[in-house]
């Protein structure tokens, strides 16, 4: 990859470079308690028509970036840091009004449960075609027979007779469905996908996963996938970025980071999971201790008080500085062992278990 | 074979349903749960696993009678406790617990991890050796906890934390069955190991027995020696765990395995099935098998015939199946795709 330059000043266009592209992004949060820092110095790009998977636990941050790339964070409590960049468009700092526009229309999101975006007292189609009009000044049945299209296109049955129920007369997996449709209805470039099953059952999850990645290689639909299932990511994304304490811990290709982990976090959320096929004998192994407080994350890496393996770093390094990711591209993570004493580490685990 | 100490047998729960303008009347029931059978022997931990509304906590309630049956019975030892009153009841509440999904709403706000664990020795009238409040401190201590937490509230405890104090209090009566419904859900990843492995080690150090409910297919297979599966208010398929997740018969557990997204990018391509739509409304269940529409093997027999829970040819003991037209026992067959997205 071409490192890329792209000036400071906000609007203004830079070279090619990622389609999207989010550089040492900070999120904090003024509350009672303090200051909550959601997100700290999180940068990771996303390639157009590719899906990024955002893994991570509870309170890791997966939300408020997203919110972030949407600019949904309300100003008067929330200080926002960084760049995040949508081609040649720079999101930090642009006004409502452009945000405002950009929402729905080039970029769209589906949230994990779609009964609290759905309207109970407007029906499905009035919902959807409602989004269209909006955006893009269609008529009356113009948009009536794009929102038919779209219910079409999502797989629900007989979708001239569904455009005018209302989402109490839908099941939960044709809700998501729905959801997905009013998302799409303006062929958006940037789909952001919030936990978009977790509220699903499996058979019903593997449903919508598969239509996504069904839309997205008919539609070229940049997806930013989050969950807290590493098997979600499997099935679904090319790459992938696991966070914690809001920032990034690995990231990589799906391939690199599930058979090759690097970070004893990933380590640790991997080990903790018991699969189909793993023997029933082998203890299931998990991350010691709870998450941090973003109240007043731990000084170092912040995974440090719950990792085994900080003594092997040699020095204090691992309670004082924070480490970053590295390499800038590619697999990588942020952690100061080293490659060979991750490896030695790995396969040692694999001896034992063997 | 150990002894049985839960048996239920044809067990049904039917919720009313009521509607009307001004006067409400029963206008239809929840088939919540529609004939059950299901026995859990002396320290067997069993599995129940189903998608959300299949009636899995009802099933759970009914085991600890929390809920009265409307029909067919839960014997507990030998002894028929399908309509006890709370009297009759009171001798066998210690042995049988229950842990909840929520470790949140489950424990009272206002009272301290002490007074938590304490009440069920103080309600059933015991006195363990030592007195209640160092048996409480000692049921910390198996619980992973600081003994020093005996006073502290539930909210200075994190999720793992909080259904720790849910464990210890259920372990509080030495409970000879627990009922855990869903008791890592709301848990994230990398604590969910941690209560597991708890409850595995309460199971084989006490031998206490399980009835494990939950939809995480991979942990109940790690948890359980013995699986049920569960659809619509029924059992489909029962039988010990290798036989469920290796060999199975019944077509729902088949796609319900091949649903399950594992993190493994080298995994060998396993059996791709797709069921059409949700599951229906438990108030109006289908004709015959329950199954019959999201299945691709139904026939006509399938919309009038209930197909019975039995064991099949080939099948081992205790392996039984409720289908007309089984699956061949091989989670490597041919896909299936009966999406209408993808069709
Ligand atoms: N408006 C807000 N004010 C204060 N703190 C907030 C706000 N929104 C989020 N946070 C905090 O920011 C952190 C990250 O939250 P976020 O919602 O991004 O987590 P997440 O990774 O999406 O978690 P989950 O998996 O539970 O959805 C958490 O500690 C959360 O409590
Ligand atoms: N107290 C109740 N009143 C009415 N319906 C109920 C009640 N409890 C459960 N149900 C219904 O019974 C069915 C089974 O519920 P439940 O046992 O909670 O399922 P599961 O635990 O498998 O998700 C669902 O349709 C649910 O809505
Ligand atoms: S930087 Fe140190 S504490 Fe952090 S994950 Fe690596 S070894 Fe562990
Ligand atoms: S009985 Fe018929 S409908 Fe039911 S699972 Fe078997 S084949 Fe399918
Ligand atoms: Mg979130
Ligand atoms: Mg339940």
């Amino acid at each position: 990859m071409t490192t890329v330059s792209w000036s400071s000043e906000p609007g203004t266009s830079r070279g090619p470079g990622p389609f999207l592209s989010v550089r040492d992004l900070s999120v904090r949060f003024s509350t009672e308690d303090g200051v909550v820092r959601a997100v700290d110095g999180l940068s990771f790009d996303v390639e157009k028509g590719t899906t990024l998977g955002i893994v991570g636990e509870s309170g890791s941050g997966k939300s408020v970036t997203n919110l972030a790339v949407l600019g949904l964070h309300d100003p008067a409590h929330t200080e926002i840091d960084g760049e995040i960049w949508l081609e040649d468009q720079e999101l930090v700092g642009a006004s409502s009004a452009t945000l405002e526009k950009l929402r729905g229309n080039r970029v769209a999101m589906i949230f994990q449960d779609p009964l609290t975006s759905l309207s109970p007292f407007h029906t499905i189609g009035r919902q959807i075609s409602e989004v269209y009009r909006k955006h893009k000044g269609a008529s009356r049945k113009e948009a009536r027979d794009r929102a038919i299209e779209m219910l079409e296109r999502v797989g629900i049955p007989q979708p001239a007779t569904r455009v005018d129920h209302y989402p109490h007369e839908f099941s939960g997996g044709m809700r998501q469905r729905a959801m997905i449709a009013m998302a799409l209805v303006c062929d958006p470039d940037l789909l952001i996908a919030d936990e978009p099953t977790t509220a699903l059952d499996v058979t019903v999850q593997a449903q919508i996963l598969d239509l996504l990645k069904d839309l997205q290689q008919q539609y070229g639909t940049t997806i930013i996938l989050i969950t807290h299932d590493l098997g979600v990511v499997a099935n679904t994304a090319d790459n992938v970025l696991v966070m914690y304490a809001g920032r990034a811990a690995e990231r990589g290709t799906v391939r690199e980071v599930l058979s090759k982990p690097r970070h004893p976090y990933t380590w640790g959320l991997l080990s903790s999971m018991p699969r189909l096929t793993s023997s029933v004998d082998a203890p299931l192994v998990p991350v010691r201790g709870t998450p941090p407080s973003l109240l007043s994350p731990p000084a170092g890496c912040a995974f440090h008080p719950r990792c085994d393996f900080s003594q092997l770093v040699g020095s204090d390094l691992c309670f004082t500085q924070r480490p970053d990711i590295s390499p800038e591209n590619g697999h990588g993570d942020a952690c100061y062992l080293t490659l060979q004493q991750k490896r030695d580490i790995r396969t040692g685990d694999t001896k034992e278990h063997a | 074979m150990s002894e049985t100490l839960l048996e239920l047998q044809g067990l049904k729960k039917h919720f009313p349903v009521r509607g009307g303008m001004i006067i409400k009347h029963q206008i239809g029931s929840v088939h919540a749960v529609d004939g059950v059978d299901l026995t859990v022997g002396a320290g067997e931990t069993v599995g129940l696993v189903g998608e959300s509304g299949c009636g899995k906590s009802t099933t759970g309630r009914l085991a600890a009678r929390l809920l009265e049956p409307t029909d067919g019975k839960v014997l507990y030892k030998g002894e028929d406790i399908s309509h006890s009153s709370r009297r009759e009841l009171a001798p066998i509440r210690p042995e049988i617990q229950m842990i909840f999904q929520d470790p949140y709403s489950s424990l009272n706000p206002r009272q301290t991890v002490g007074t938590i664990i304490r009440s069920p020795m103080e309600i059933n009238g015991i006195n363990p050796e030592g007195g209640r409040k160092k048996r409480a401190q000692e049921l910390l201590e198996i619980v992973g906890l600081n003994p020093e937490h005996y006073n502290r509230f539930p909210h200075e405890f994190s999720g793992g934390q909080r259904q720790r104090i849910g464990v210890a209090r259920a372990l509080a009566l030495n409970p000879q069955l627990i009922i855990a419904d869903e008791p890592v859900s709301a848990l994230d990843v990398s604590i969910q190991a941690q209560v597991v492995n708890l409850l595995q080690q309460l199971q084989r150090d006490l031998g206490i027995a399980f009835l494990f409910i939950a939809h995480d297919l991979a942990i109940v297979r790690h948890f359980s020696q013995r699986v049920a599966v569960m659809y619509l208010g029924k059992i489909v398929e029962v039988g010990d765990r290798a036989s469920i997740y290796e060999r199975p018969r019944h077509p729902y557990t088949h796609a319900l395995l091949s649903a399950v997204p594992e993190p493994d990018v080298n995994a060998e391509q396993r059996e791709r099935i797709r069921l059409a739509g949700d599951v229906p409304s438990p108030i109006n269940p289908p004709s015959g098998c329950r199954f019959r529409t999201r299945c691709w093997k139904a026939q006509d027999k399938c919309a009038t015939e209930v197909p019975p829970l039995v064991q099949l040819n080939g099948n081992r003991e205790g392996h039984l199946t409720a289908c007309h037209f089984p699956e061949a026992p091989t989670v490597h067959g041919d896909d299936v795709v009966l999406d209408p997205a993808l069709a």
